[in-house]
C-alpha cells in the first residue's frame, strides 16, 4: 500500500488514457452530475449566500494579510491550553515530527481521519518507512487504501471505483488487513458499509495514536474543526490517547464567531447537504488526551508570496469546484498527477511547487477552459480563471527559451487569421482535407460532430492535448457566398 | 534557524509589500432567520435527515423514552441525566471497547439548530463526554422546545470554544459507494430525538 502520485505523466497523456476509460467516465459523469444537482439545491435554500461568500473571502484574506499574527495567536492559545505545537517547513520535516511522538509512545500503528494535508505530506508512506502502520478510516480512503490505488476526488477519493470494483477490493484485500470480509459480501452499499464498518471498529477500538487534519483552526481561542460524515472521524479524535493533528498554516480563522460563515459554506458547497453529519471541535488538551498540533507550510509561503494565487490559499477543499469542471468531470482526478485535482488542483500545485520546476506541475494551468464554472461555484470566491491565466504566464515565462507548444500553434494561426486572401486559402485547404477526413471518418466526440485523430506538427502541439472538431465540408464564407445573398 | 522562526520569516517576506488593510466583512447574513416556526422547521429538517423524532411532554416523556430505547438492556446514562431509564448503566469511564458492548446511550443536549436539524452536544452535565454518544449504536437525545435556535449563526454565538462540542445531523452516513447514502458507518445507526414541549 505505498501508491503515491509521483512520477505521474503530463496532464495531457495522463488525461488521453483516463478519456479512453469508458467505466471512468461514466462513474465520474453520474457522480459530479448528482452532487452538483444536490448542491445547487441547497445552496438555493439561503437567501443570503452571496453575503456568506463574501464574507469568507474576507475573512480569509484579512488571516493570509497579516498571517504571522495569526500563527503567533494561535501557538498561543493552543499551548495555553495544553496542546504541543510543532512547526514543520516541508513534509520530510512533518512525516518527521509525527514519526517521532509515535516513536515516543512506543506505537507501531495509528487510526487516521481522512485530511488532505497528510496526503500531500505523502505521510502513510514516511510512516511505513519507519515501520509504522498508519490506517486510513474513512470508507473512500479505505477503499483506495486497500485497492493500492490513488484518490481522484477530495471529498468521495473513490469516485472512480464503482460497487463492483468495491466488492472486490474488500474481497481480495480486507483479511490481510485484518478483519476479513464476511464471505458471502454482496455488492449492496449498505453490507460494503456493514464490512468496512466490522472491519474498522477492531482498529478504532485498539487504536493509542491518531492522526487527523483540521478543516479549521481558531486563532483566537485554539479551537481545531473536523467536519465528516461517517464517525470515523469522531472515533480517532475522541477514543486514542494521542491525537496529532497536521495543519496547514492557511487554515486559520480568526475568532469562534467567523465558524458560523464556514460552517454554513463548507457543507453546502461540499456534500450539497444543509449540515454533515458530525462537526467535532476542541481546544487543546482534552478530556486526558494529549494533543499534538503540526502547523504546516510546504509551498503555502510561496503561494503567500504570489499576489495573484495568494486567494487560493482561502481554500476551504469543498470541492464544489471539482463537480463544476467539464475537464474534471472528463478525465477524472488522477490526471493531474496529485491530491489537489481539478481547478483548484490546476492552481494550488504550481503554486505550492513553483513553476518551471517540473514538466507535470507546469501543465496544470492549461488543464482547464476558463470557462468561469469554478469561481461561481467557490463558497471562498477564489478567481481560479484569473489565477491559471497568470499562472499560465509564469510558466511561459520559466520556458523562453523553448517556445510553448500553445504559442507555436497560434503563431502559425494566426499568420492565416492576419490576411483575408491567406484564410480564404487556407479555408478552402481545410474543406476539401475535410471532405477527406470525414469520409475517412475519425472518431466522433460527445454531440455527435466528427473530430480529428492528433494532427501533423504544428498541429499537433495544439491536437495532443484536444480534441479538434472535423473542419466543416464548406467554409462560411463559402457558403456565404453561395446561398447567402438570395 | 529553527522551523518556526523560518516559517514566520518567510510569510513575513511574503507580504513585505502587500497591502496589509483589512476588508470588510460584511455580516448581515447574521441577523437573517428563516420565516415559520423554528420548532416545525426543525422537526421537518431532523426527520429529512432520516433521524427518529417523537414528540412529547414533561409528562409522557418517561414513556417516549422507555419506546425510543424499546428492547435495549443496557443503557449508557451520563452524570447529569434527570430521568429514570430502565437499564440504566452510569458513566464510569467505560473503555471503548467496554462502551462497545452497550446498546444504547441516553443523552441531553446544548442545543439545536433548526435550519440545518442539527443537534449540539456541548458534553456539559447529562450530555456525557464525547465517546458515550459515539459507540453505541442507539442515540436517544431528549431536546426541550425552547433549545432550538434558528440558524447556524445563532448557534455559534450561544456555544463556548471552551467546551469540546459535537455537532450532529441525522444518523452517521457515507455517500462514499456510488453516491448512495447508507446510514450508520461508524457512528451511531439511529438517533432518536426527543422533543420536549416547554
Ligand atoms: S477552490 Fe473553492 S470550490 Fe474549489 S475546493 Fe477550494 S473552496 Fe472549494
Amino acid at each position: 500500500m505505498s501508491a503515491t502520485f509521483v512520477g505521474m505523466p503530463a496532464f495531457p497523456k495522463a488525461a488521453r488514457e483516463a478519456l479512453s476509460d469508458t467505466q471512468l467516465r461514466r462513474n465520474l459523469a453520474h457522480a459530479t452530475g448528482t452532487i452538483r444537482a444536490k448542491r445547487a439545491a441547497v445552496v438555493g435554500e439561503v437567501d443570503d449566500w452571496e453575503e456568506l461568500r463574501l464574507a469568507g473571502a474576507a475573512i480569509k484574506d484579512n488571516v493570509l494579510r497579516h498571517l504571522d499574527e495569526h500563527l503567533l495567536r494561535l501557538e498561543k492559545s493552543l499551548t495555553d491550553r495544553g496542546a504541543t505545537v510543532h512547526w514543520a517547513r516541508d513534509a520530510a520535516e512533518a512525516c518527521e515530527i509525527v514519526a517521532s511522538i509515535a516513536r515516543q509512545h512506543a506505537v507501531d500503528e495509528v487510526v487516521k481521519v481522512k485530511s488532505m494535508a497528510t496526503q500531500e505530506i505523502g505521510l502513510n508512506e514516511a510512516l511505513a518507512a519507519q515501520g509504522i502502520t498508519a490506517w486510513e478510516t474513512d470508507l473512500a480512503e479505505l477503499i483506495v487504501q486497500l485497492g493500492d490505488d490513488l484518490p481522484s476526488h477530495i471529498l468521495v477519493p473513490a469516485i472512480h471505483r464503482n460497487r463492483a470494483e468495491i466488492r472486490e477490493i474488500f474481497r481480495s484485500r480486507m483479511a490481510a488487513a485484518g478483519r476479513p470480509a464476511p464471505d458471502d459480501l454482496s455488492d449492496r452499499p449498505a453490507e460494503l458499509a456493514g464490512a468496512a464498518r466490522l472491519h474498522l471498529r477492531e482498529k478504532f477500538l485498539r487504536a493509542r495514536m491518531a492522526v487527523s487534519g483540521a478543516n479549521f483552526a481558531v486563532a483566537e481561542s485554539g479551537t481545531l474543526v473536523v467536519v465528516e460524515s461517517e464517525g470515523n472521524g469522531r472515533m480517532c479524535l475522541t477514543l486514542p490517547e494521542v491525537l496529532v493533528s497536521v495543519v496547514g498554516i492557511e487554515k486559520i480563522v480568526p475568532t469562534w464567531s467567523d465558524l458560523d460563515v464556514f460552517l454554513q459554506l463548507l457543507p453546502r458547497s461540499s456534500t450539497g447537504e444543509r449540515m454533515n453529519p458530525y462537526t467535532s471541535t476542541w481546544s487543546g488538551s482534552t478530556e486526558g488526551q494529549e494533543a499534538h498540533v503540526v502547523l504546516l507550510d510546504n509551498g503555502r509561503t510561496r503561494a503567500l508570496a504570489d499576489e495573484v494565487g495568494r486567494q487560493a490559499l482561502r481554500c476551504i477543499r469543498c470541492s464544489a469546484c471539482l463537480n463544476v469542471c467539464p475537464v474534471y468531470e472528463r478525465t477524472g482526478g488522477h490526471a493531474y498527477g496529485s491530491v489537489y485535482p481539478g481547478p483548484i488542483g490546476a492552481i494550488l500545485n504550481p503554486l505550492l511547487r513553483g513553476t518551471g520546476v517540473d514538466e507535470q506541475t507546469d501543465s496544470l494551468p492549461y488543464a482547464s477552459s476558463l470557462c468561469g464554472a469554478c469561481f461561481d461555484a467557490c463558497p471562498v470566491r477564489i478567481d481560479i480563471p484569473e489565477v491559471l491565466v497568470h499562472l499560465r504566464a509564469k510558466v511561459v515565462d520559466a520556458h523562453r527559451s523553448s517556445p510553448k507548444a500553445e504559442a507555436v500553434a497560434m503563431k502559425s494561426a494566426s499568420w492565416v487569421l492576419a490576411d483575408a486572401r491567406r484564410l480564404n486559402w487556407a479555408e478552402r485547404g481545410m474543406g476539401l482535407a475535410g471532405r477527406v477526413l470525414n469520409r475517412v471518418g475519425r472518431k466522433v466526440m460527445p454531440g455527435g460532430r466528427r473530430a480529428l485523430g492528433r494532427l501533423p506538427w504544428p498541429g499537433s502541439l495544439w491536437s495532443n492535448a484536444r480534441d479538434v472538431p472535423a473542419p466543416p465540408v464548406e467554409s462560411f464564407r463559402s457558403w456565404w457566398r453561395r446561398e447567402g445573398r438570395r | 534557524m529553527s522551523a518556526r522562526e523560518e516559517i514566520l520569516g518567510r510569510v513575513r517576506s511574503a507580504l513585505a509589500s502587500a497591502d496589509r488593510s483589512e476588508t470588510p466583512v460584511p455580516r448581515g447574513y447574521r441577523s437573517s432567520v428563516p420565516s415559520g416556526d423554528v420548532v416545525e422547521l426543525f422537526a421537518e429538517r431532523l426527520v429529512d435527515y432520516r433521524a427518529e423524532l417523537t414528540r412529547c411532554t414533561p409528562d409522557t416523556l418517561p414513556e417516549a423514552l422507555a419506546s425510543a430505547l424499546g428492547p435495549s438492556e443496557a443503557v449508557l446514562v451520563p452524570d447529569g441525566f434527570p430521568w429514570a431509564v430502565p437499564g440504566a448503566v452510569p458513566d464510569t469511564g467505560q473503555s471503548a471497547a467496554e462502551l462497545d458492548r452497550l446498546d444504547a446511550v441516553v443523552t441531553l443536549a446544548a442545543l439545536a439548530i433548526a435550519t440545518t436539524g442539527t443537534i449540539v452536544l456541548d458534553h456539559g452535565p447529562g450530555q456525557g463526554r464525547r465517546a458515550v454518544s459515539l459507540v453505541p449504536d442507539r442515540h436517544v437525545c431528549v431536546l426541550r422546545t425552547d433549545q432550538i435556535v434558528p440558524g447556524v449563526p445563532q448557534a455559534v454565538a450561544a456555544l463556548s470554544p471552551g467546551h469540546p462540542q459535537t455537532w450532529i445531523s441525522g444518523p452517521s452516513a457515507t455517500s462514499d459507494i456510488e453516491l448512495n447514502r447508507v446510514e450508520g458507518v461508524h457512528g451511531p445507526r439511529t438517533l432518536h430525538v426527543l422533543l420536549v414541549s416547554s
